[in-house]
């Protein structure tokens, strides 16, 4: 049973698994807002709800991968527009480092990815899930940071 | 953590139950550890689904709820409410959305359950480390500031004032009374505008609880709902208001002459002036800006003649701190500059005026005296033109958005003209009209039908003089032909702008602005007067381009908002804030630097929160080396286990 299920799944594309760490202010509402507006995109991430981009620490990344995460994404305001006036802006600086970490240990960087998604922007959401997995299915499993276990 | 979880799905209807399995994942759920009840029901958030988790709760000894749902802005509330009633604390109950960002936006049954059972999954794990908390109270300061002394502005200060609350109503300008107190008549009803106003600029004048402070403008502020301090900056005062008499000596003797402000420039004034007569407060004002010289003394005729002894050359600015509990924003609009119209020859042209230069042409206090005359040649005009949408509706070189309300004002100048000038001719260009609002579109189809205006449904796309006549160029498109009119003036029904000024107000008060730069309100539905920040209100013209009655009826709104907040002898502040592990704490300071609120400081070697200054956004858990820091109910032992959820199972 689980053989068949196996070679099921084998023989279908290879489906990402994400998260994506969404503000409480822009990222989630602009994800509800998708929702509201019956938008449809890959059912691959799973969303967790923070209260700010800028208390994303490197660590919940890399724990994400390590965890089983092919790819994570951190959304929030949009530069200016933090709702906690400037954590956005310290969550883009973070990233780099992030970025350039993950290159260091052998990770495609670009597994790691950040989006600025207001509260009107729904559709932006829905295209930024929709792109990010498209990568990631192009990417392949990421395996390096993953658990063994 | 807790031991014994309960889980509630909700069908929402079909709008889960259409594409998430909702038995599947109250059953997944169910064999959990650490869940002891499941369930799905139609409608969690109906009577009976809230009943039925305060009942589960009781039943089976609960102690952390996780509803599985729609989006937490919606029933979060609801929820937590329901739980405390069942006996749990409100912050042990928490909610796993599965219908904005899952059922909703997925198709596939099979990938939205298995979704919607981690999400579940992750919420049920943060809700069993979730500690019980309560509210911090909060002292509040019963006292409101108004920014802006326009019509938007007065009827604010005035609602809180007659609530018995002290109000302080801070005016840019040396007087109150906005761009109303500029208007002529006003639309539907040709009521007098300064006539209307003026009653109320008197009582805000002579009101016990309003502080009125012109002159003056907000620099900083600081603290939160309840508990604002804010700078404020008030210009030199050269003539003291308290004992000016308005006996006009100093104007007459005053050398300098430069163009009015209040007339929009089609007159002048002199340097000491009153702005107009029913000015508050009632006194005249000297603008060093175009006075000859105060420092030294150039001139000092003014002075000489004041037999009141109410002018003084050493007057010196003054910074004041006040505090306040919260505060309303009512800066108002300006016109979209007409000179940025170079099609319409907008600056280039003194027969091209905008709305309000026209509005001060017909009132009967303004520099004719009531009379339309052509700037030029103080010739009555002939042929009127009024050029609609002039900066609005035009995305590709102007504003993108409507300004609401140019279709009704130039329907009411079209009228006035033809009252003041009966034989002339009054032609009207238009892309739509918008006459929404009681008795508006009759007030238009007045101005067709019995006034005689033309209206001519296109655009106007070159204004240019030729042989001492105003050429304008348009497209009639309902009858489908070019127009060229000669006309003796020209109207422009300029855009609405956020006031100059908008962009600093915003960034002080730390509230946000909309994509054309007006203030961002909470929800542009259901939240239409709150910024996003709590404690600060919008009002008027500054939120959007609205007319009179619209503002009106949102300054009395956000008085109410006002008058409920400070109701209340403590304000409730979220617990969810910043703890340290002092054990972890190395003293770094990299949180103290990081933190937008300044809610952390050193104390003894170790970071210490201010949990009322504390907004619980967690930049200082992002920046924490050690992992000495976290947020309430948001830790990181909470999101790892959260990320596990997400990432179990295939």
């Amino acid at each position: 049973m689980q053989d068949a299920a196996a070679a099921k799944h084998d023989a279908q594309e290879f489906e990402p698994k994400v998260v994506a760490f969404l503000c409480k202010w822009c990222s989630s509402a602009g994800s509800d807002l998708a929702g509201v507006s019956r938008l449809k995109y890959p059912a691959n991430a799973v969303p967790i709800q923070v209260m700010c981009s800028g208390s994303v620490s490197p660590i919940y990344i890399l724990s994400a991968f390590n965890k089983g995460a092919d790819g994570v994404l951190v959304s929030g305001c949009h530069p200016g527009d933090c709702h906690y006036l400037k954590g956005n802006y310290y969550a883009r600086r973070r990233i780099f480092l992030v970025q350039k970490l993950l290159q260091f240990i052998g990770v495609e960087p670009d597994r790691f990815r950040m989006s600025w998604v207001s509260a009107a922007e729904g559709v932006k959401y829905a295209e930024v899930i929709t792109d990010f997995v498209n990568d990631l299915k192009a990417l392949g499993p990421q395996t390096k940071l993953k658990a063994k276990r | 953590m807790t031991r014994r979880a309960g889980v509630f799905v909700c069908h929402c209807g079909t709008n889960i139950a259409a594409t998430v399995d909702v038995k599947r994942v109250a059953a997944e759920l169910a064999r959990d550890a650490g869940v002891v009840f499941s369930n799905d029901y139609v409608y969690m958030c109906s009577d009976p689904g809230q009943q039925s988790v305060i009942d589960a709760i009781r039943e089976h000894n609960l102690d952390s709820v996780v509803i599985s749902c729609c989006s937490p802005n919606l029933h979060e509330k609801t929820f937590r409410e329901a739980s405390s009633q069942g006996g749990l604390n409100p912050f042990q109950c928490e909610i796993a959305n599965i219908r904005e960002q899952c059922a909703w936006v997925h198709k596939d049954r099979d990938e939205a359950t298995t979704k919607a059972v981690k999400i579940t999954r992750s919420a049920v794990e943060r809700a069993r480390r979730n500690q019980p908390l309560t509210p911090i109270g909060l002292p509040v300061t019963r006292k409101v500031m108004v920014i802006g002394g326009g019509i938007a502005g007065i009827q604010s200060a005035l609602d809180l004032a007659n609530a018995g609350l002290d109000v302080v109503l801070v005016e840019k300008q040396p007087t109150i009374g906005g761009h109303m107190i500029q208007l002529s008549e006003t639309f539907p009803t040709l009521d007098c505008s300064q006539c209307i106003l003026s009653p109320k600029m008197v009582e805000v004048s002579k009101h016990p609880k309003i502080t009125l402070m012109t002159s003056s403008e907000v620099t900083s502020v600081s603290g939160f709902v309840g508990n604002f301090k804010i700078k404020v900056h008030t210009k030199a005062q050269y003539v003291d208001p308290d004992k000016c008499k308005l006996c006009d000596d100093c104007t007459a003797v005053c050398p300098v002459v430069v163009p009015n402000e209040y007339d929009v420039g089609l007159n002048d004034r002199r340097a000491i002036f009153i702005p107009f007569a029913q000015a508050i407060p009632a006194s005249y004002y000297l603008d060093p800006e175009s006075c000859l010289g105060l420092n030294p003394v150039v001139c000092g005729k003014c002075a000489n003649v004041c037999e009141a002894d109410a002018i003084d050359y050493d007057a010196k600015p003054k910074d004041s701190e006040i505090d306040v509990g919260a505060i309303v924003v009512a800066t108002g609009f300006d016109l979209y500059a007409k000179d940025k119209m170079a099609e319409y020859g907008g600056g280039k042209y003194p027969d091209v005026l905008d709305g309000i230069q026209f509005e001060r042409m017909c009132s009967a206090s303004g520099p004719t005296g009531g009379q339309v005359l052509r700037p030029s040649d103080h010739e009555e005009p002939k042929t009127v033109v009024f050029v609609q949408c002039s900066g609005s509706r035009d995305p590709a070189q102007h504003c993108v958005y409507c300004s609401k309300i140019c279709c009704m004002y130039t329907a009411k100048h079209a009228t006035l003209y033809k009252h003041h000038v009966p034989n002339g001719r009054a032609y009207v260009f238009y892309i739509d009209i918008r006459s929404g609002g009681k008795g508006y579109e009759e007030f238009v189809q007045r101005a067709m039908e019995r006034d005689g205006v033309i209206y001519l449904r296109g655009r106007v796309s070159k204004i240019y003089q030729s042989k001492g006549k105003l050429k304008v160029l348009g497209v009639d498109t309902l009858a489908g032909k070019n127009v060229e009119i000669d006309a003796d003036m020209v109207v422009l029904a300029q855009a609405m702008v956020p006031s100059k000024g908008t962009t600093e107000v915003a960034k002080a008060l730390k509230i946000g602005r909309d994509k054309d730069g007006f203030l961002a309100e909470a929800h542009p539905k259901l939240r239409p007067v709150e910024s996003v920040t709590g404690g600060i209100f919008l009002t008027g013209a500054a939120q959007a381009p609205k007319d009179i009655p619209e503002t009106v009826c949102q300054a009395s709104a956000a008085a109410s908002k006002v008058i409920a907040l400070l109701s209340k002898p403590e304000l409730e502040h979220s617990p969810v804030v910043a703890r340290v592990r002092e054990s972890h704490c190395t003293g770094c300071e990299m949180c103290v630097d990081v933190c937008p609120f300044e809610a952390i400081t050193l104390v003894e070697g170790k970071a210490h929160v201010n949990e009322v200054l504390c907004e619980g956004c967690g930049t200082c858990v992002g920046t924490c080396v050690r992992a000495a820091i976290d947020v309430k109910n948001v830790t990181q032992l909470q999101v790892f286990e959260m990320l596990e959820a997400c990432m179990g199972g295939e």
